[in-house]
């Protein structure tokens, strides 16, 4: 199984490194969007609860469209068949695909969390960043399990561009905002020890939830 | 080897193949002719495991399909119309996915490359090469694995004379496995099979013996 997960994995990484089609569109979004946030807003930085909302929103909204590319190549060159037909166990496309999203995930917020702290944020994101990494962490989890379980669901109907964000943001409620009232009190002017517990164990849960259920029924969304 | 029994398979209403039944021994060589849309392509798929049969019984290297397709896949080939290779990964970065798919040694992909005359363009992405280079890649691919059954949907259409003389001891009658071919060349066709089935709108219009069917019987398939 690690040797099957490696392998997808190291396919995955290595066609988006040549196609450059998820990840950099995803941060461009994030990008335009906190730019967009800065002047519709007309105000010159944000905090509390309206920070955490922007950056949950702008970051799922961004996620999504890697989500939707998450399979296309695989649909479409074929590679979904020759994978159905090796002697493997399938549950380490699921494996392998929400690593590759995770890993998409963290560099989209490498550059976004940043410009977010340069272009709306108000307070300092030096002392929330520990906690925030956290509440990151855990939100990413839900974000790739949910979108790589709906991405596979998707990519075989002839609406997967429209399918895929339909099923996906009922799904990643939840997670946004389980994400935003626990980032809120890091990003508020006077900042929170933090996060509150309970929001951690919430995304932490759902989490898990997802996990099994994917790990369940995704043998059966790639079967005819 | 492969045992057929009322085979049917349906998209939505329209049945795709209907009631073939047909018996292939190992090392034998199944030819399938007919118009397109006459459901060769599905039959090779559900042949593969990737196709779920909808009634019937079919019986692949020894296995029911469905419930045993777990112990079909890893023994089977497909060549269809796609490459089922990526087209921004090079040759050789393809078959080694493939291999570490299947657990199959990197040797074996030199020597594959080797064999399909690309060693020189193997480092190159995909898109890059011509289809008949690509189809060549693909046939490396679906022999990778040393599959005992190999399922052929037109495996020369991209080919010229030299190529196909290239890949003949990969899928050609010396490399002694047993196989199901979709032809639309009756002479070609006829020269490998040891069975011929010829299809029209999914349901078995002939089906004999290669050395008992006549060229102008197949030709009648098409009109």
């Amino acid at each position: 199984m690690r040797r099957t997960v490696a392998a997808l994995l190291r396919k995955e990484l290595l066609v988006e490194l040549r196609t450059l089609e998820s990840v950099p569109g995803m941060s461009l979004f994030a990008l335009t969007t906190f730019v967009v946030f800065h002047f519709a807003l007309n105000q010159n930085s944000v905090s509390g609860d309206e920070a955490a909302g922007i950056l949950w929103v702008t970051l799922l909204f961004a996620a999504m469209l890697g989500v939707n590319r998450l399979f296309v190549a695989d649909a479409d060159q074929g590679g979904f068949d020759a994978f159905l037909l090796a002697p493997v166990d399938r549950s380490a496309m699921l494996l392998a695909k929400a690593l590759a999203l995770l890993a998409y995930l963290l560099v989209l917020e490498l550059v976004a969390v940043p410009a977010f702290a340069l272009l709306l944020l108000g307070p300092s994101l030096g002392q929330a960043l520990p906690d925030l990494l956290v509440v990151l962490a855990l939100a990413d989890l839900g974000v790739a399990v949910i979108g790589t379980l709906v991405a596979a669901l998707a990519v075989r109907t002839r609406a997967r561009d429209l399918l895929g964000p339909l099923l996906a943001l009922p799904l990643l409620m939840p997670v946004v905002i389980g994400a935003a009232r626990a980032t809120s009190p890091l990003l508020g002017l006077v900042h929170a020890e933090h996060s509150p517990a309970r929001w951690l164990l919430t995304l932490g849960l759902y989490d898990l939830v997802f996990g099994l259920i994917a790990y369940a029924v995704f043998d059966f969304l790639l079967e005819d | 080897m492969i045992e057929l029994e009322g085979l049917v398979r349906r998209y939505g209403e329209r049945e795709a193949l209907s009631d073939v039944s047909l018996s292939l021994p190992a090392g034998g060589t199944l030819v399938v002719f007919g118009p397109n849309g006459a459901g060769k392509t599905t039959l090779l798929r559900v042949l593969s495991t990737l196709l779920r049969p909808h009634s019937g019984e079919v019986t692949v290297l020894d296995r029911r399909l469905p419930q045993d397709a777990w112990a079909v896949r890893g023994r089977v080939g497909l060549l269809g119309h796609e490459p089922l290779l990526y087209r921004e990964l090079t040759a050789r970065e393809n078959l080694r996915f493939h291999a570490r798919l299947h657990g199959v040694g990197e040797e074996r992909v030199e020597e594959l490359l080797a064999a399909v005359a690309l060693s020189d363009r193997a480092d190159e992405p995909l898109k890059t090469l011509s289809r008949g280079m690509v189809q060549r890649a693909a046939v490396a691919r679906a022999t990778l694995h040393d599959p005992e059954l190999l399922l052929l949907d037109e495996p020369r259409a991209n080919l010229d004379p030299a190529a196909s003389e290239l890949i003949e001891p990969l899928i050609g009658a010396s490399a002694r496995r047993t196989r199901v071919i979709s032809s639309h060349d009756p002479s070609g066709g006829l020269s490998e099979a040891d069975l011929v089935l010829g299809l029209r709108a999914g349901r078995p219009a002939l089906l004999r013996e290669a050395d008992r069917v006549d060229p102008g019987e197949i030709a009648e398939l098409y009109r």
